[in-house]
């Protein structure tokens, strides 16, 4: 790494995190040097908020059995065990969330717990807590901060009436204004920023990295990631995968080394769209289907114009997209660019507007009600918050909504007296207990007893009760094990093959959309950034993800 | 098989029980007859079960405990003084009109024997609506106080006794046995409805044991019947989803249950049960108290359905059958017993360790449960 004989500012060796028996990184190993920029790009789920919490000596990682490998800081090793530890060895961290005190000042902000005291005699008999502060000199220390970044704000103004750039570099100035930082992380910086904004920061940084601060830039935009880094390091499945000079590196080879995974196995058995050919229609991506092909199926069997969703974390900003009868649909993306936000906002559990029309009649946004009773249903990403009802047995999980939509396990006259008809729900749960495998001891055992996996297939089972439609799935697979996965996934495929059901899975796993789904969109930013059919090179995929204008095209599979 | 039954029952339903074992066991050695104690207890089981089941629906719906029970109950006095504001009266025209079209089945029947439990319908009958327009506004209200509705519902009931405080004076009654004599208006604090539905449950089918027990099997029949209405209506599909509702709001209106319809429901279920509640608890005690007689109601009935096990938001017809047959032990035993031994007035205190003790046990077990 250092062509010199001095050691590294910071040097990585094997390290490796498990979290209950789940691997999560392994084998870690590399360095940074006094003012370098390291870009680290990877995933969801690759690894990187890991190696920050472990870096970073985050108390998660102690409670779960602490790391392996070690770090050194100037050739001497270190283990952190808080955050606290961290910061006095000069690592300074900006989240992706913000942590600033939203009725505070810039200056309070950047000098919170660092602020110039004044002295008196009350805090020689007493501490330094009772003394005042110097507000100039807190003035000033935040102004030169400020200034540091070559931006022009106020230290003055209170945080919650600045606007989102600004507040991120409020953040990066409190980690400056400590003397002694030497190496600054940061999270994703620029996804909340404009792009003048993102440029200036860049700006900011290049300038810190010069007066000899290393900076690890961890970013989903790869073009920055270029821009700025002169080294990356890309993460995959917990593995460093490469670690080289961004020279050498085109943003397309970085995507595709991040998603991974050759395309070779699809490509085999489907013709490969080839991409100079469709190149051309570069505008085909904002409107999906062309239009000689809308003749020949004239009615979808989901139709959603120009949908947005006021989703928290996942705004969906102006998204349309047709779903052929009888088709797998998957929706990808990188977390909160709004791929949750869609099935969300089309059923109604977020205040959503637009378009949306079910086999060509318009659906009713914003009621649950009016979606289900269209006969579509909807398996949450949120499984034990909307999920399930995790204090009442598997039977009233599976039959709550379809007695609730469709008067189904019912006794007694419709609208005047009815009571739940507790025979035919143990026997709907028990049929799908069976057909599902659910591990349980019965219908009557409690949702919330259940393994992930297991608590999966009983919200299958509760929107297959319904006898649907349209399946919308959020993240099937998250937070289960492989075996449950793959029966999940193959229970999916059954379930559109023998009913003819239209599914919409969303998924932050591009691998398991791709061998599931029959087309792929990527949605990025609130907004469908391309449509692809499965059968298309990860790097394609890769590409839209990271935001990168690709001029590609969908091309119906059908 | 032990330990099964003791995780079943929870250690608090084991201890209070033995405790009340103990002092039924003890209770000869002090000189206290037994039976009239077992008869005292199951009097007050009744009197106080209405009241009690008023938790249920509203737990069940994730609104928490009832404390805005008062409510209900100031519904049901107000059915109760009416009933006899207008009992006169209406008996008087009846009298008249069967004078008059010479019907002496009218008579017979509603003047003669059966005046005294129709008086008492009357009540309920008028006392229903009043509270379920009561209940109807209260719930709009707790579905804005979502996650606090057990602080605000405590502070409806304060404020709804004060209010009615006023009402009370105001209300232009005329009854000569409900209003103060000296000045002609404003209701007593407590009336007397002896001569009007006075033990009308207590009394009907009553079977006497001995000169010191006597299971008042009306009452009991009453309150038996109150509860299987709740227990089939929370098996109708409103039921079903108001459980829904309260075991997770998020799931119930993904399944496109209306969430605050659903609690509101079960916040007029609540009471309207109140109202019906005190009047059954009047007819067995004899006065309709008045002012701040219901101030302090709603805090028996939590302790009891807490005793019986319910949690903040699961609730059963055992849990109030148990835990109002303990509670009720407890509070009529321990005066008779404890007082015997010790020649002084413990009751109000051990009622107050016990009832107050039981919804702070009950309110720290939430927290742990909390998400």
């Amino acid at each position: 790494m250092s062509d010199n004989n001095t050691s590294p500012l910071l040097e990585l060796s094997h390290i490796g995190k498990e979290y209950y028996g789940n691997r999560v990184l392994s084998d870690i190993s590399f360095a940074i040097d006094t003012g370098e920029i390291i870009g680290l790009v990877g995933e969801n789920g690759a690894g990187k908020s890991t190696l920050l919490n472990i870096l970073f000596g985050m108390p998660v990682i102690a409670s779960t059995g602490g790391y392996e490998g070690s770090i050194h800081i100037d050739g001497k090793p270190v283990h952190f065990t808080s955050p606290n530890q961290a910061l006095a060895a000069g690592i300074g961290m900006v989240h992706q969330e913000f942590s600033l005190i939203p009725g505070f000042t810039a200056t309070e902000n950047i000098l919170l717990n660092r602020e110039v005291l004044n002295g008196s005699m009350m805090s020689y008999v007493f501490s330094e807590r009772v003394s005042t502060l110097d507000r100039e000199a807190m003035h000033n220390r935040a102004n030169s901060a400020i200034n540091t970044l070559g931006v022009n704000i106020n230290p003055d103004m209170i945080v919650s009436e600045m606007p989102v750039g600004y507040k991120q570099f409020i953040e990066i100035a409190r980690e400056i204004d400590r003397k002694n930082t030497r190496l600054l992380f940061l999270d994703e910086p620029t996804a909340v920023l404009t792009e003048t904004e993102a440029e200036i920061l860049l700006i900011a940084l290049k300038k810190l990295a010069k007066s000899g601060i290393a900076i690890v830039f961890i970013s989903h935009r790869l073009s920055e990631i270029k821009e700025l880094c002169s080294r990356v390091v890309v993460l995959r499945d917990g593995k460093l995968i490469t670690d080289q000079p961004s020279e050498e590196l085109t943003t397309r080879q970085i995507a595709s080394l991040m998603v991974g995974r050759e395309n070779t196995r699809r490509e085999e058995h489907t013709p490969r769209v080839s991409l100079e050919k469709v190149s051309d229609v570069n505008e085909v991506l904002s409107t999906p289907q062309p239009e000689p092909e809308k003749k020949k199926k004239p009615k979808p069997a989901l139709r959603v114009e120009h949908l947005w969703v006021d989703m928290p974390g996942e705004t969906v900003r102006d998204v349309s997209f047709d779903v052929q009868k009888g088709e797998i649909f998957g929706i990808g993306g990188l977390a909160g660019h709004g791929k949750l936000g869609i099935p969300n906002g089309i059923m109604g559990l977020y205040p959503a507007g637009g378009k949306v029309r079910l086999f060509g009649k318009r659906l009713t946004l914003n009621r649950p009600r009016a979606a289900l009773s269209r006969k579509m249903a909807f398996v949450s990403e949120d499984r034990r918050g909307v999920g399930l009802l995790l204090d009442e047995p598997l039977d009233w999980n599976i039959t709550f909504t379809a007695m609730q939509i469709q008067g189904r396990f019912l006794l007694g006259i419709p609208y005047i007296f009815q009571v739940r008809n507790e025979l035919a729900m143990r026997n709907e749960a028990k049929k799908f207990i069976d057909s599902l495998e659910i591990k349980c001891t019965g219908p009557s055992q409690r949702a919330g007893e259940l393994s992930g996996g297991n608590q999966q297939k009983v919200c299958l089972a509760k929107a297959f009760a319904l006898k649907p439609s349209i399946l919308l799935i959020c993240e099937p697979t998250r937070g289960i094990d492989i075996g449950a996965k793959n029966l999940v996934l193959d229970t999916l495929k059954e379930y559109n093959k023998e009913n003819g059901t239209t599914i919409i899975i969303t998924s932050s796993e591009l691998e398991e959309l791709r061998s599931v789904c029959d087309r792929v969109a990527i949605v990025g930013e609130g907004k469908i950034a391309g449509i692809l059919p499965a059968s298309s090179p990860a790097e394609e995929f890769g590409m839209l993800m990271m935001g990168e204008k690709v001029r590609v095209a969908m091309s119906m599979t059908e | 098989m032990i330990k099964r039954f003791i995780d079943n029952a929870g250690w608090p339903r084991i201890i209070i029980g033995l405790f009340l074992l103990g002092l039924f066991i003890a209770a000869p050695f002090v000189g206290v007859n037994v039976w009239t104690s077992l008869n005292n207890t199951l009097v007050r089981f009744g009197m106080n079960g209405v009241m009690v089941l008023a938790m249920i629906p509203m737990v069940q719906a994730g609104c928490g405990l009832n404390f805005g029970l008062p409510l209900g109950i100031i519904a049901g006095l107000l059915g109760a003084t009416l009933s006899l504001e207008w009992n006169t009266e209406i008996m008087s025209r009846l009298l008249d009109l069967g004078a008059k079209y010479n019907l002496t089945w009218l008579n017979e029947i509603f003047v003669n024997n059966y005046r005294e439990p129709l008086g008492f319908a009357s009540a309920i009958i008028i006392a229903i609506p009043v509270a379920a327009i009561l209940g109807w506004l209260y719930g709009k209200l707790l579905n804005r106080v979502k996650g606090d509705e057990m602080m605000i519902a405590t502070y409806v009931g304060f404020s709804s006794v004060s209010f009615m405080c006023i009402a009370w004076l105001l209300l232009p009654y005329k009854h000569p046995t409900m209003v103060w004599g000296y000045a002609g208006r404003g209701l007593r604090t407590t009336i007397s409805v002896e001569g009007y539905w006075l033990h009308v449950l207590n009394d009907a089918l009553a079977i006497k044991i001995n000169d010191n027990f006597t299971i008042p099997t009306g009452m009991l029949i009453f309150f038996a019947c109150i509860a299987l209405v709740v227990w089939i209506f929370m098996r109708t599909k409103t039921g079903t989803a108001m459980t829904a509702v309260g075991s997770n709001p998020e799931f119930a209106r993904a399944s496109g249950v209306n969430v605050d319809k659903m609690r509101t429901i079960s916040v007029v279920m609540s009471t309207i049960l109140g109202a019906i509640g005190i009047i059954v608890y009047e007819q067995s005690f004899g006065f309709i108290q008045l002012y701040m007689g219901p101030f302090y109601m709603a805090l028996p009935a939590v302790a009891s359905i807490l005793l019986g096990g319910a949690s903040v938001n699961k609730a059963s017809i055992l849990n109030v059958i148990v835990g109002t047959f303990l509670f009720q032990g407890i509070l009529t035993m321990t005066p008779s017993v404890i007082n015997s031994y010790l020649q002084t007035d413990m009751s109000e205190v051990i009622r107050l360790i016990v009832s107050n003790g039981m919804i702070l046990y009950a309110l720290t077990r939430k927290v742990r449960a909390g998400r």
